[in-house]
């Protein structure tokens, strides 16, 4: 089912996810959060592009630690765990973030 | 967090067998992988006009190669043995997830097909006669269904008095709808991952390599010890190939800096390989040989180019099966390996002979915190063993789980060892199009959990499977646990070695188990 950001139709795959990540625009994450019923905070933000910057050197998410790591070095230790994370995303921060960040679902034994 | 728009099933006071609701799972099916994905692993990219020529002809096939197969389907008595055993027929109550329904949805089409008696009723119009049935379109649908509703866990076969496999009949089954253009998309996608990038996860060798370093700033930021997890080193002695969860999830990655713990502590050199970063073979789920060949490959050469004397592996429940019974088979001969240790060998095996040797400073006190019990692990319980002993891979886990906790507790002897339940997403199934089927399935587990929390106190399980512990995570919240219940046996390990040259433990008073 594909959205519509700023007027844009953009294809996603079965589970919600960008087709293609070139398509991302910050409008994309607001989409699909209203779609939740989640209002995205400066909070989220902070993640949602932490995972771009992160995929676009790595080509990958981050893994939890490295994000969990990531976060707590910027925005303090206790916010530096999974439950801070999953507080703010709580279909967790590797599907539901990625999601928002236009990343590919991280798939495995995960 | 959980929400279901699906009723979780209630725990009682124990496992109780439900009255079947026929096609209560019906509609549950998972993604069909995309053409690309499929022929990019050998197989017919979408279903087509032939459906029926390509599924009896893939079907002849499976059944020419393995005899099991034909066995199996020849010698069910029905004896209703396995009908109350399989997780998910507990679990949903469809009576198609019986192992004998599951079964009969392939065999009614074999004896049409490749008996005499199916063949001679059916040319008279009344296979169902002699329990045959003609094949139809939307049978290969029921196919997809129930064979993506079944994790290949074997319960059922212990029970069985003919030891038939109904995990065999559904690996053929999926691999007959691979061949004929309805693959999974779960699986394909992740076996086409490990071929273009070397593991299911798609974590390049920079990524990896990044992540790894970061883990060792983790261990020397707790204890003050440098501890390496080496990527690509030649001539170690040991290349450990382990599930990209390791590396990529928790409660996986704390159970990875545990071995890296145990091994510097065992004063031993060892590498992880970027080529091989993965020890789930998801060949084996779809039942494809071909696939699982070709995975088992990498770990020969990556073996073979790094110079190393071992293979260890590391908790991982159906790459240890593939390694404990069909590695030597699938990429022997192991002849370049030095034949003093087992080939392959388990990481607790190892861990377990260093406790035994006394290389390990071990305080028990550190996992007071937690009472804990363990889970069995299908494909380890059922499918292989650890050890030199027969059941040493239900002994040497609680050896170790025993040697570095003080409080530990067994669940229900019904439900654990060789009659262990799946965690409910195995076999691949951990996707999050089949969520109902998983937290349905996992409701035999959840209530032997759930009897030990209330009768003695347990706290967390402990798991040697990255499937479980994924599957954990994600399923102790509907039945009102949390997540972090679900802990890696060598993260236990790892809270309670003291490695030498230790600063205070006490220093960091975070309790890190998130």
């Amino acid at each position: 089912m594909p959205i519509e950001v700023d007027g844009k139709v953009l294809e996603t795959d079965e589970e919600g996810y960008l087709a293609n990540i070139n398509d991302w625009v910050p409008g994309v994450a607001d989409v699909m959060s209203k779609e939740d019923d989640l209002e995205l905070t400066d909070e989220h933000w902070d993640i949602i592009n932490f995972l771009r910057e992160y995929y676009e050197e790595y080509q990958i998410a981050p893994a939890v630690r490295v994000l969990t790591k990531a976060v707590g070095k910027k925005l303090g230790k206790d916010k530096g765990n999974s439950k801070y994370l999953y507080g703010l995303f709580p279909y967790g921060p590797g599907k539901q973030a990625c999601r928002y960040a236009g990343l590919p679902k991280p798939t495995g034994c995960v | 967090m959980a929400k279901a728009d699906f009723n979780v099933p209630e725990l009682g006071e124990s496992i109780e067998v439900p009255a079947i609701k026929e096609g209560s799972m019906a509609h549950s099916s998972p993604f069909v992988a995309k053409p690309q994905f499929q022929e990019a692993l050998g197989f017919k990219g979408e279903i087509g006009e032939n459906w029926k020529e390509d599924t009896l002809e893939a079907m002849g096939d499976l059944l020419g190669k393995y005899r099991s197969l034909q066995v199996y389907m020849d010698i069910c008595v029905k004896c209703g043995a396995c009908t109350d055993k399989c997780h998910y027929f507990l679990g949903t109550s469809d009576p198609l997830n019986m192992p004998v329904g599951r079964q009969d949805l392939m065999r009614k089409v074999y004896r049409r097909y490749f008996t005499f008696a199916g063949k001679f009723f059916g040319k008279l119009g009344i296979p169902g006669f002699v329990g045959a049935a003609d094949l139809e379109r939307d049978m290969l649908d029921e196919w997809y269904s129930y064979y993506h509703q079944c994790s290949e866990c074997r319960r059922c076969s212990v029970f069985c008095p003919y030891g038939i496999d109904t995990a065999e009949i559904t690996m053929a089954g999926r691999e007959i709808l691979a061949r004929i253009g309805m693959g999974q998309k779960y699986d394909n996608e992740i076996i086409g991952k490990v071929y273009t990038i070397g593991n299911n996860l798609g974590l390049p060798e920079r990524a990896l390599a990044d992540t790894l370093e970061g883990l060792e700033e983790d261990i020397e930021d707790d204890t003050g010890v440098q501890v390496k997890l080496p990527l690509d080193k030649k001539g170690a002695d040991i290349l450990l190939v382990t599930p990209s969860a390791d590396f990529f999830a928790e409660p996986h990655v704390d159970g990875l800096m545990g071995y890296a713990k145990v091994f510097h502590e065992a004063g031993v050199s060892w590498t992880l390989s970027s080529y091989a970063s993965e020890a789930a073979n998801f060949g084996m789920f779809i039942g494809s040989y071909k696939n699982m060949r070709e995975i088992s490959l990498r770990i020969r050469k990556a073996a073979l180019e790094l110079g190393v004397k071992r293979i260890i592996f590391g908790e991982c429940g159906h790459a240890w099966r593939v390694a404990y019974s069909f590695l030597n088979t699938l990429a022997g001969p192991f002849d370049f390996l030095d034949q003093k240790y087992p080939i392959p060998q388990h990481i607790l095996e190892f861990t377990w002979g260093e406790i035994q040797k006394g290389t390990l400073n071990i305080d028990k006190s550190l996992n007071d915190d937690m009472t804990l019990t363990f889970h069995d692990s299908c494909n380890v319980a059922r499918a292989s063993r650890m050890g030199d002993k027969p059941g040493g891979q239900f002994v040497i886990p609680r050896n170790v789980i025993k040697a570095v906790c003080n409080n530990f507790v067994d669940m229900d002897p019904d439900t654990i060892h060789e009659k262990t339940f799946c965690c409910g997403g195995g076999g691949g199934l951990l996707t999050d199009d089949l969520m109902e089927v998983r937290v349905k399935g996992a409701m035999p587990r959840m209530q032997a959990l759930n009897e030990v929390t209330q009768e003695s106190g347990v706290t967390h399980m402990a798991a040697i499977c990255a499937i479980c512990k994924s599957q954990f995570t994600k399923i102790l919240p509907y039945y009102g646990m949390t997540m972090d219940q679900i802990v890696s046996v060598h993260q236990l390990v790892s809270n309670a070695l003291i490695l030498s040259g230790q600063e205070d433990t006490d220093s960091d008073d975070e309790d890190d188990v998130a």
